[in-house]
Parts: C-alpha cells; structure tokens; sequence
C-alpha cells in the first residue's frame, strides 16, 4: 500500500483538553450536549491565548445528537468570540467520531484549504433524544393534520397505554440487533479471555487513572465545569475508582450472559458525558502564531469488520494500515492510546496483534488508564485520546505514539502521532 | 432657502412623506419644523391627487425624539409655555381632523411629541427592531405631555393602561406598544413601508380600523364609566404621593389634564393641558430637572480630559475578584456592552459562584423580556472564568474588585501585568484607596486607573474614573468610553480621599449619626431627608452600604482630612454586636426574608443615645444638607470635580440627591452662598467646629458668586 501521496503539509497538534468526564445521569444530567461542546472548545481557545479570528474551520463529532441541535459543531462555532463566518460540521464514525473530526481537520489543513482548525466531539447520554413508538407518531402525526375536533377526538383515541412507552435509542447494532455487551460477550469466548485477565485489566485502568489524577497528568486536560447555580465545580472525572479490588469486582454478576458470561458492569466503560477538544494547526501556522505542537500527525487509517463476526476487533485492520502510511513499524511505537471499550475488546486487540507477531507491551499502553476507569462518552472519547497520547509522548520524551479506537457498526480508527 | 425637513412623491395617490431633519442625528419637533409642517399640510389638503398622507422617517432607526428641549427651556412665561402647547396642538388637530386618511410608519423611536404627531394619525404601523420604542418620557423632565397626549392616549388604550406611561413617563418597546394598543400593526422593517401604504390605500377604499375597547371586562368596569375612572383617578393620586412626597408637581397636573379631558370632552382637556403644560414648564422642579438631563446628555460627549485621545476598543474584558462587585461587574458588562468577560478569583469554587451570579444578571434581563432567547445565549456564552489567569493574555481591560485591601490590590496587579498584553488598562475599583498607590506596584502606571462603581451595579447610572497622575490620556479615555458601553455615565474624578462621592457623603453620614445621639429617632432622620428628596434616608443608606464598609470609608476621610470628618464613635458599637446591615440582616433596621421591616429599638441602648424627639425635621435636613454642601464647595476647589455639573450630576445618580434640587452645589446656589455661610456659621457656634464654612463658601458669601455662572 503507498504512503499518503501527493504528500501535503505537516499537521500540527497544537493542544487540546476536555470537560471532565462524569457518569450519564450524574452532575452533567442537567447539561445539553451543546453546551459541553461549547465549553471544551471556548477553554481551548482561553487555555491557548488564541485569537479565534485565526480559526477556519470547526469540525466535532457527536454518536446520539439532539434532533434540536442535529449540527453540535456549527454551535460551537457561533460561540460569541468566533467570528460568525467560521463553517462548522459534525461528523459521526461512532465511537471514533472526534477522531475522526481530527482527522478531517487535518486533511483540510494538508491540502491547504485551513491554517487552523478547533475539532472535538460531546456525548451527552443524559441528553438523548427520547423516541415515541411509530405507532403513537403515526398518531400524532395524523392529530396535527387533523381539521376538526371530532376528527381529532377520534385520533387521540386510537391511543393505548403499551403506545405511551417510550423508545430510547439502545446501544445496539442496526443490523444484527446484538448489543455492544453481547458483541464484547462473544469476542471474550472466541477469543478464550478470562473474567480474571478482564477484571485485572479494568483494575489496572483505574488504578493508572487514579494515579494520573493525583499526580496532576490527567487533570492537566480538564476545564473545569461550572453548573448554573453557582455550586461546586466539576473539575475531575466522576467515574475513576480508587478503592476498588480485585474481590469487590468478582462479585459482580456478567450482564449479558448470566450463565456463561464474563463481561460485567467492572470491566466496560460506562455510559459517560463529556466533551473534548482539540487544535491543529499547518506547520507553518502554528510557527507564525508562536506556538511549540506537542506533535504531528503522521498518519491514520480506518477499517471496518461485518458486524456479525467480532464486531470490536477492526483495530486488527486498521493499526497495520495506519503504520503502513506512517512508514514504521509497531516496533517504533514508544506510547500507546487503545480505546476500552470493554476490557474483554481491548484484550482481543491484544491477541489479534500478537497473532502478527508484534510485541504487545502494556507498560506502553494506555498509561493513565483507558475508558473503562475513565468514562467513554463516544463522540468525545477520540479527542481525549489523542490528547492524553500527545501529552504523554512529551512528558516521555517518545517520538511515535498510536491512538486506536473500535467503534460500532463494526469499525475502527487508529492514528500516529510524531514528535520532531 | 434651507434643505425641507419634510419632503414627498405622490404615489398611487398617497403622499409618501418623509421626515428627515438635515445635519441632525435624530428627527425633533422644532419651531422651523412646526411651520414646515403647516405649510406641508395645506399643500397635501388642497392637492386633489392625494387622497391620502403616509408619514416615514428618513432617519434609520429614529421617528421622532420628541420636541426640541433646546426652544422649550428658552420660554420665560407660564403664558408662553401655554401658548406654546396650544400651538402644537392645533398643529396636531390639524392632522387629527385632516379630510384624508393619514397613515404613519414607525421604525426607531417614537416619544414624547412624536408619539402625539402618531396619535393623530387614522393608522399607526411600528415595526419590531429592538430601536422602535414608544412612550410620553415628558413626566421625567418636570412638565407633561402637552400636544394631546394627555388626551389621545387614554381615549385610544384606556385609562389604567395611558396613565401607567404617562405618570412614569415611561417608553416601550413596540412590541409592548402593539399588545397595548397604541400601534395598529407590528411588522418587521423590511415590510413597514409596504404594508403601512398598503393600509392607507384600503383607507382610501372607504375602510376603518375598528379597534376593541382595551382591557376586556376589568377595562369596561375601571376605564369605561365615570364611576370607574373616579376610583382609578383616586388610586393614582394616592400612588403619587407616596411616590413624590409632593415634590414633583408634574404628575398629579397630568392627572388632572386627563381627568379634565375625560369629564369634559377634548377641546377642553387640550385647553388644561396646555394650561397645566404652561404651569409646569416654568416651574423650577421642571428647570431642574432638564438641567440634569442637559448635564447627562453633555456627559455622554465628555471624555473627562483636554484633548482627549480617541479610545481604544475593549473587546476581552478581564474580572479579578468573582464576589459581589466582579460578578455584578461582569454580568453588567456582558450584557450592556456585549464584551467577553474572563472571571479570575483564587479558587474555583468562587469562580463558580462568580459566574452565575453575572449570569444572573443576563437571565433577570431575558425575564423582563429585555433580550431575546438568541441573545441570551449569546450572553451566557460570554461569561467564563478560571482559578488561572487563562484568557487574560487577550484581555484588552481587567477591573479588579478584590479585598479593599491596597497590599492585596498591588499584588493583584503585579501577577495580572505579568500575563496582560502590553497595552492593556488595568482599573481598579475602590472607594477608598488611592490609585497613584496601587499604580507604584505597576510597571506601566500609565495604564492603571481607578474605576469606582456603585451598588447594585446593574442599576447604579454612575461609575467615577480615577486617572492618578501618572495616568495617561488614553488610558482615561479608554476607560471612559468603556464605562459608556456598559450603560453608565461616568464622571472623571481626581485621585483623592474618598474621591468625590464618598467625600461629600461622608460628613453628611456623620451628622446624621449626630442627629441621632442628639435625641433624634432613626425613624425622624431617614424621614426628614426622604421628605427632602432623598430616595432612602442616611441611615437606611448605610444599612444598604453595609456598616462596615461605611465604617471603612470614613475611617479613611477622618485620616485624610482630620477632626472636621470624624465619625461618631456609632458605627463602632453597631459594627461589635455584628451589626453589618441589609447584608447581615440586621444594621439599624430589622430585616426577615430580605425585606427591611421597622427600626431595631435595641439599637438606641447599643450606641448610647435615646431618642427624645428632637432635633426638629427642618434642622435635620438644615445640618445634613450644609454638611455635605460644605465639603462639596471644598473639594470642587480642590478639583476633585472638574466641574459643578459633574459634582451635582454624580451626588444625584450617585447616592440620589433630591434631583429636583438639581444637587449639592445647585442646592447651595438656590439658598444662596451668603445665607450657606451664616447658617453654618451658627450651626458652628452651636454644635462645633466641623460646621466651620470653608474658604471657598466664604469667598462666594463675599462676592456674590455662584457655583454655575
């Protein structure tokens, strides 16, 4: 496969944070998506002095958007210190989404269409829409044509109570109805991985997590959160443990097979709300602005699996392929981000990496925890990745460093990172 | 012969008038403009291919500002001033009685003689930009609406609702106007002009506006029969007086005038009114009242320095301090000037505290309806904050409202001018401290200034800039200019104790405090100078302030200026038993669930003094007013004013000086500097030296002269 040709401008990783990440239902459960994008993008733009006239472009990813708000990124770039004229567009690749902006952004400033771009993503899964059964909107439908009151009288009453059930949008496949869970169930048998290996993994993500907070390396990336009514700020992931155990998790009953299963509450991520952001720049941009890129982004790839096989295991594509356009070898990797979505999944992506006989070394990977401990709201989670990795490569003095995220439908992202 | 003020085509056989005033801002009614708009009139009544008149503004967001104050404030005479009505009136009549449909359309404001000019109209058309404002504001400047509006209006919306703006002198938004009545139809501007000749052609057609009575049943029951209106009228006299304490004569003349009307038809109500008009406009509450007006508008070209340079823009204003005063600050800003604020406080659960307390200012606005849901959102996006100086590094204006503390003020500064942009100002808000020392702890102390805000800072019009000496043109005009965005006026003060409000506030608190360990109830003093004018008597003022930092404040001035502003040792008792005022809940008043309730009666034992009903009213008012009369006419010597205007205009939208007093200084004029001097001079021998009439008091006594020439 040849490398990216014709080659464009080096893209510059310039900085990026995030709200923190709480649990859905928690201290965000009053908070609409929009205004956690909003908030990540402003305090980027404060926390780098930049003068948003310089922006060109806004790109976010959002999974579930509010049908109120089906364009979260045009939004953000209607915040009051951007200028009214900066286009803005909402991408979504599932849990890969802000990633995906990353990306984008970063093909618009290699072909030489932006200088600089602010991308990002939100979930807010306290904000979801929540659906009427087709029935019942068949009914309202009908009710808001109607022109007498008879005829409406006589619509409302084609109503039963089982049409009165809400429908929320489940985390499941379109195509084959299995859950994410049950996908993670499957893939933990095929791929003969332990409750013990998933539990010892989820341990060790918050465990890493828990140390990346007190030391300050993980609340470096988070804006405070300040909620309407004055009270106290968020300023630190909700979802992170710090006494829990091996014992504690052993309790817990599998969710998906309750006979048979391994996957628990433990060991995957949990529904999470939160937003990050990040900024790119053109090599020469950020030079002009005065500003020192935490790194380049080298190279990216996607891939995608039938859903029906192991729906979470398309990183087995998709690293080769980033590696292959970077120009280097796994081997060269110094620093890792693999996005948990399961521990079940992450161990998967282990094994199917060693099948190629590549040298899985955890001390290098996701170093701070991943989203298990850290919470996954999935249009976000691709920006947070990003800027942990190239945060840490820094701190770590590494040259290349890996971001990989599977993603519903079957799919998967990955990018390199390098440092001059 | 002189650019026409009114010009028009004949289209479709409406005369498509438009009032465009040449080389002004604003349309006004003025004497050339009366007499064009005669002659325009008999023209359009004989001209057989109009059938009908539409009336347009050329300007573009503004109808017509009301009658030209300028010739008003030139009539000597009670019987000029009639006439004068009377005049506009029959001018108006003439519009009102024309053969032919007129129709108007209203984009910007519409006030005061402008609205008459439309109330005569057969249609009114208003479109809703956020500049179309509709009202009588007559009341506010002493006199009363006096070409028909005291007529017209309750006959078009009824009674309550025309007296509401009237007697509040009050202009409202079009939308407002439109759910009152007072427009026929609310259109945006694109189509104004199209659908007001539209309606002037169905006119033409034979067509009437049928318009409901206002107000539903309540409205038939209060504004509908005599026996309601009684009642209305009697209810309204009672409001006023409790409201103006019988100082302001201009509001019950208008009740009058529209009672008259109502009981005896219009030919006669326009005659009261214009005889009540002519009655008020020589008044010398009325000659008061346009002088502030005058010295507001003067303000509001006033860089406060010679040959000012021209300000620089703020867009990113920077906040340090997220208590009471920042956050109000920042709310103001926000939504008065539409700037970017960037909230700064040493942790973050203040900073959160901070940010929605200005947030609260934007939301009580989008409550009132002031501000759309779009611009809301727009606003709360402007509000942000941190425990670290992010954001400061674009920040064009920091205001730092830390502790009055000056230490922690230069420390302040010293950490913010390590992040600030070069050029940026640096203001510090104090009452008390001064800016020359702050600005030693400055490496650039052109850029530092004092900006002086009063509480609550939303509402409060006044804000005194304090360059120090080091302070540099531009930096003060910079300020000032910002002060005006944020809706203020501010007033450009010299860098001494207590500047200028506190200055003369202060010896006046203190001879409150003496009246009351003279004998005086609290209830008898804050009674006394509310009856004056003031809107809330000096001890409630102090409630209000807070004890302690009324305390502070004199503390201050009794060091600057010695024995003559030593407080009474009251506040020092008050301030031991934790008495800190409204904010405490409990100061010389009793408060429960924020609302002041009576006099707390264990006061008097706390501070040692025992109410004995004396001193009298009169010699309450006598010792409070030459107080403060007294130390004004000291420092405006001293230059802490640059001028009486700025002086009155800052005692008057500072702490509420009885504006139909005109203020402190005027206040002196009126009485006369001889008569100021003798009183003090008695009330010196008498109760002390602190009385003692100073040098420039004596001087004006000797001489004849005056504060205002």
């Amino acid at each position: 496969m040849p490398q990216d040709a014709p080659r464009g401008r080096r893209v510059a990783i310039v900085a990026g944070c995030r709200t923190p990440f709480a649990k859905s239902g928690t201290v965000f459960k009053d908070v609409l998506a929009v205004d956690l994008a909003r908030h990540a993008g402003r305090e980027l733009i404060e926390r780098t002095n930049l003068d948003p006239r310089e922006i060109d472009e806004v790109i976010y990813g959002q999974v579930v958007a509010s049908p109120l708000v089906p364009n979260v990124a045009r939004e953000v770039s209607l915040l009051p210190q951007l200028p009214k004229e900066v286009p803005a567009y909402t991408v979504n690749r599932a849990c890969a989404s802000s990633g995906q902006a990353v990306t984008n952004a970063a093909d618009q400033i290699a072909r030489g269409h932006a200088d600089v771009v602010l991308a990002g993503g939100v979930e807010s899964l306290s904000d979801i829409p929540i659906l009427h059964t087709r029935r019942m909107a068949q009914v309202l439908t009908d009710f808001s044509k109607a022109k007498s009151l008879g005829a409406r009288l006589a619509i409302l009453a084609r109503i039963r109570p089982r049409d009165l059930v809400p429908v929320s949008p489940a985390i499941a496949e379109p195509s084959t109805g299995e859950t994410m869970g049950q996908s993670a169930e499957k893939m933990a048998k095929e791929n003969g991985i332990t409750r013990e290996a998933q539990d010892q993994w989820a341990l060790r993500s918050h465990r890493l997590a828990a140390q990346g907070t007190a030391d300050g390396r993980l609340t470096a990336e988070i804006v405070p959160w300040f909620p309407a009514d004055g009270g106290a700020p968020v300023t630190a992931d909700n979802g992170i443990r710090t006494d829990t155990s091996l014992e504690q998790m052993a309790r817990l009953k599998p969710v998906f097979d309750r006979r048979y299963g391994s996957v628990t509450a433990a060991n995957s991520s949990p529904l999470t709300d939160g937003a990050s952001a990040v900024l790119l720049m053109s090599e020469d941009a950020a030079k002009a602005l005065g500003y020192r890129p935490l790194a380049y982004l080298k190279s990216y790839a996607v891939a995608a699996v039938d859903p029906g096989w192991q729906l979470l295991q398309g990183p087995i594509w998709a690293v080769p392929k980033a590696l292959e356009r970077a120009g280097i070898t796994w081997g060269d990797l110094g620093l890792l981000e693999v996005h948990e979505a399961f521990a079940a999944q992450v161990l998967s992506n282990f094994k199917g990496w060693g099948d190629k006989g590549w040298n899985v070394n955890p001390d290098i990977i996701n170093v701070m925890g991943g989203s298990i401990a850290i919470g996954h709201p999935f249009g976000a989670t691709g920006g947070r990745v990003i800027t942990t990795l190239a945060n840490e490569m820094n701190r770590r003095d590494v040259q290349f460093g890996l971001v990989s995220i599977c993603a519903q439908g079957g799919m998967a992202f990955a990018c390199v990172l390098e440092r001059v | 012969m002189a650019t026409p003020i009114f010009t028009w085509e004949i289209r479709d056989g409406i005369a498509v008038v438009t009032i465009d005033t040449p080389g002004k801002p604003v349309n006004m009614i003025s004497a050339p403009a009366k007499d064009e708009l005669t002659r325009a009139l008999e023209t359009l009544r004989t001209d057989d291919r109009v059938k009908a008149v539409a009336f347009f503004s050329g300007k573009p967001d503004n109808f017509i500002a009301g009658a030209d104050i300028e010739e008003f404030v030139k009539v000597q005479t009670a019987a000029d001033a009639e006439q004068m009505s009377a005049r506009g009136q029959e001018l108006l009549g003439r519009i009102a009685d024309f053969p032919k449909p007129v129709v108007v359309g209203i984009n910007g404001a519409c006030v005061g003689g402008g609205l008459e000019f439309a109330l005569c109209c057969t249609y009114r058309v208003a479109t809703d930009h956020p500049r179309t404002s509709i009202g009588l504001p007559e009341i506010k400047l002493g006199i009363l609406p006096g070409a028909g509006g005291c007529q017209r209006l309750p006959r078009l919306i009824g009674l309550r609702a025309a007296l509401d703006i009237i007697l509040a002198g009050k202009t409202v938004p079009a939308k407002k106007a439109f759910q009152l009545g007072i427009v026929d139809e609310l259109v945006p501007p694109p189509i104004l002009r199209q659908v007001t000749l539209d309606a002037a052609k169905k006119l033409i057609g034979g067509w009437r506006p049928s318009r409901k009575r206002p107000g539903g049943l309540l409205g038939l029951v209060l504004d509908g029969n005599p026996l309601g209106r009684m009642l209305v009228f009697r209810m309204a006299r009672k409001g006023i007086e409790k409201q103006t304490h019988g100082n302001y004569p201009a509001p019950p003349a208008a009740l009058d005038a529209v009672e008259y009307g109502l009981k005896h038809g219009l030919s006669a109500g326009l005659a009261h009114e214009a005889r009540g008009f002519g009655a008020l406009a020589v008044t010398d509450v009325s000659r008061k009242l346009v002088q502030i007006f005058f010295a507001q508008t003067a303000l509001k070209k006033d860089m406060g320095i010679d040959s000012p340079p021209p300000p620089r823009e703020i867009r990113r204003l920077g906040i340090v301090g997220s208590g009471f005063m920042g956050s109000a600050i920042a709310g103001t800003a926000v939504t008065q000037a539409g700037v970017d604020v960037r909230l700064k406080d040493e942790d973050l659960p203040r900073v959160s505290k901070g940010i929605a307390a200005a947030k609260s200012v934007i939301e009580a606005r989008y409550q009132r309806r002031r501000i759309t849901k779009y611009d809301r959102t727009r606003l709360l996006a402007l509000v942000a904050g941190d425990a670290a100086w992010t954001g400061f590094g674009r920040a064009d204006l920091v205001i730092e409202a830390v502790f009055e503390d000056l230490k922690v003020k230069q420390q302040v500064l010293k950490e913010v001018e390590a992040v600030l942009p070069q050029t940026a100002i640096f203001a510090t808000n104090t009452s008390t401290i001064p800016i020359a020392d702050v600005a030693r702890a400055s490496s650039r102390p052109g850029q530092v200034i004092g900006m002086h805000f009063f509480s609550p800072v939303p509402v409060m019009e006044l804000v005194e800039v304090i360059p120090s000496r080091d302070t540099a043109p531009l930096t003060v005009t910079t300020t000032v200019a910002f002060a005006r965005r944020m809706g203020k006026t501010p007033i450009v003060v010299k860098d001494s104790p207590g500047f200028w409000v506190n200055r003369i506030l202060a010896p006046y608190l203190n001879e409150a405090m003496q009246a009351l360990l003279g004998g005086a109830s609290i209830e008898s003093i804050d009674q006394a100078m509310v009856q004056f004018g003031f809107p809330v008597g000096p001890v409630a003022l102090l409630d209000e302030v807070g004890l302690d930092v009324a305390g502070h404040s004199c503390e201050v001035l009794f060091n600057a200026f010695g024995d003559r502003i030593q407080p009474p040792a009251v506040l020092d008792a008050m301030l031991k038993d934790r008495r800190l005022g409204r904010k405490a809940g409990k100061g010389f008043y009793r408060y429960a669930g924020g609302k002041k309730q009576g006099v707390d009666p264990a006061v008097y034992p706390l501070i040692g003094a025992h109410p004995n009903g004396g001193p009298r009213a009169a010699d309450i008012v006598q010792r409070l007013t030459l107080a403060m009369i007294n130390e004004a006419a000291r420092a405006l010597a001293e230059g802490v004013v640059r001028s009486p205007r700025d002086g009155d205009y800052a005692a008057v939208f500072g702490f509420g000086f009885a504006p139909f007093r005109g203020g402190p200084l005027r206040y002196a004029d009126d009485l006369g500097a001889a008569r100021v001097v003798a009183d003090l001079e008695r009330l010196a021998e008498r109760l002390g030296p602190r009385f003692t009439p100073c040098d420039a008091l004596r001087e004006r006594a000797r001489t004849g002269a005056a504060f205002y020439s």
